[in-house]
């Protein structure tokens, strides 16, 4: 080992030692780290609660609301992500006037952390998309739309990693095909990419060589099409890939009672959620991580709710 | 110096072992929280809101026009006033655009009964009557379609047996919902020639299953919303005056 390695390695150690994670909780204790997920989609620039009148959502949502829930949770854990899985723009005057600007100045106060691209969110065209950028204190995460030959190049990217509680998160993001869907006069050069293929590099890259502990999924590609089963969708996704623990979902406004369980291409459990849209519904998805060899063998045991 | 690089190594050691022990994820746990009025709001957000939501209010609740009755989709069988109302904006603000275009005019317009998602109340119209019955943001497109897609259009209206909100297009049907006669514009339909029918981009796209849009001769978006047009619509009008009438009866 070259002398440098071993002074890092030195130094990490240490550092592992200030943080709480010193002998003797190897061995008293075993650490365990939870961390939490929040995730909201398809918000659709509902920032006041439905009205009272509201046949079917009567005061339900709204994004002070959400803050207070959010803060509350932060508080118990610190160690928590807050994701937003696209269609942040377009569904109230608040879009129409102001172009996005308060939806993502919004989710700045609310400390979100990262979130994808949906289909909506080109709705003002990708320029109208790139001019609300500079409201949002969080960053967009696209591995599938390959923005190169757009205004948006190197505004996003394919994932990222963030590290709580000495755990590596691993967030990617997918959209939706937008031909079709989408005037192509709005997202212009945006170049869509095979999820399944994307998907498998980004769990390869997020395991292997950024070494995750924790990899999600950002997904707008739609939870699943009744109609049209072999459409790729979170659920076909989860059951071609592997290594994801959670696909976050968006698009279809699927209000699922509690998140769904599923198989991956390797046979083991895994999660997708989606919390339907109009932030009347916050998913919380909490991951507890154990150092402790011996306390590990046993699997992961998943509770929804 | 051998006592320091032991210590040094056993350190290492000690750490190296520890680093071996990678996370292990043992339980998840998921669960959908709902966001109701038993939460409270949160005061720094609220109050950054407010102006922004002022200054809408009063813009959406500034009032364009007047309605002497309450109009609504379900008011008539086959067609209806709102829907009449609906096409004919379509048609008296879509139109210029598209004759800029193409020196065209659009012969018909299609709208689909459920694109209107509220009542026009009797009295004070705002913008937000337009938000409320129509906060889609489907655009007028106009697709050149030969006469014998027309024909597809009149099927599909016949077996619906839905107001579906048409203009330019008649159609008669007897007691039991069969076809008498169809026209367009007083005229035959024509099955070699091309009309111009200008719908939504959302039914266009085959939305309500309306799938006689594509293919087709032509295709022209006016970039224009139609609640946009409704807006522009009724700021030009003191007081509105939608009319049932006979575009599509039975008979």
């Amino acid at each position: 080992m070259k002398r440098r390695d071993f002074i890092q390695q030195l130094s990490a150690g240490s550092a592992l030692t200030i943080g709480g994670l010193g002998l003797q909780s190897f061995v008293q204790d075993p650490k365990t780290t939870k961390i939490t997920i929040l995730h909201t989609n398809d918000v659709h620039s509902h920032i006041d609660p439905f009205d009272p009148n509201d046949g079917k959502n009567a005061n339900q949502g709204g994004v002070a609301r959400r803050a207070n829930l959010i803060e509350s949770i932060r508080k118990e854990n610190p160690n928590t992500l807050l994701l937003d899985a696209g269609d942040i723009f377009q569904g109230t005057p608040y879009f129409n006037y102001y172009g996005g600007e308060l939806e993502f100045k919004l989710m700045s106060m609310l400390k979100y952390d990262l979130a994808t691209i949906g289909n909506h969110d080109f709705d003002n065209s990708i320029e109208g998309l790139y001019t609300q950028l500079p409201h949002a204190k969080f960053e967009f995460v696209s591995a599938n739309y390959d923005f190169s030959n757009t205004i948006m190049n190197t505004h996003v990217k394919p994932y990222k990693v963030f590290k709580r509680g000495g755990i590596k998160i691993g967030v990617f993001g997918l959209g939706v095909k937008l031909q079709g869907l989408v005037d192509k006069s709005l997202f212009k050069e945006t170049k869509y990419l095979d999820p399944i293929e994307i998907s498998q590099d980004m769990s390869r890259i997020l395991k292997t060589e950024e070494k995750c502990d924790l990899i999600i999924c950002l997904s707008h590609l739609g939870y699943f099409y009744k109609n049209t089963p072999n459409k790729i969708s979170d659920l076909n996704l989860a059951a071609a890939t592997k290594n994801i623990d959670l696909i976050i979902g968006g698009h279809t406004h699927t209000f699922l009672e509690k998140p769904t369980i599923v198989k991956n291409s390797n046979d083991e459990n895994m999660l997708v959620n989606q919390v339907g849209a109009y932030g009347i519904n916050l998913g919380r998805i909490d991951f507890y991580f154990d150092r402790d060899k011996n306390k590990s063998t046993n699997g992961t045991s998943i509770i929804v709710q | 110096m051998r006592l320091t690089h032991l210590f040094f190594l056993l350190i290492f050691l000690m750490f190296s072992s520890c680093k071996e022990q990678k996370p292990q994820l043992i339980k998840i746990e998921g669960q959908q929280i709902q966001i109701t009025d038993s939460i409270s709001f949160n005061e720094e957000i609220e109050s950054f809101i407010k102006p922004f939501r002022e200054h809408i209010d009063s813009d959406l609740d500034s009032v364009l026009a007047y309605s002497p009755d309450t109009y609504t989709k379900d008011d008539t069988e086959l067609n209806t006033a709102i829907g009449n109302l609906m096409v004919g904006i379509m048609f008296s603000e879509g139109n210029p655009v598209f004759r800029k275009r193409t020196e065209a005019n659009i012969d018909i317009v299609v709208l689909n009964r459920g694109g209107i998602r509220a009542a026009i109340p009797k009295g004070s119209i705002t913008e937000r009557t337009a938000y409320k019955v129509m906060p889609f943001e489907n655009k007028i497109v106009v697709a050149g379609l030969k006469g014998d897609k027309i024909y597809d259009i009149v099927e599909y209206l016949v077996t619906r047996k839905q107001a579906h909100p048409i203009l330019g297009l008649k159609i008669i049907l007897d007691k039991g919902y069969n076809l008498i006669e169809s026209s367009i514009n007083g005229e035959q339909i024509d099955k070699n020639k091309t009309y111009y029918v200008a719908t939504s981009d959302y039914l266009y796209n085959g939305g309500d299953n309306m799938t006689f849009f594509k293919p087709n001769e032509s295709y022209e978006n006016l970039d224009y919303k139609i609640r946009n047009a409704m807006i522009d619509y009724l700021k030009k009008v003191d007081t509105i005056n939608p009319k049932r009438d006979d575009r599509f009866i039975r008979k």
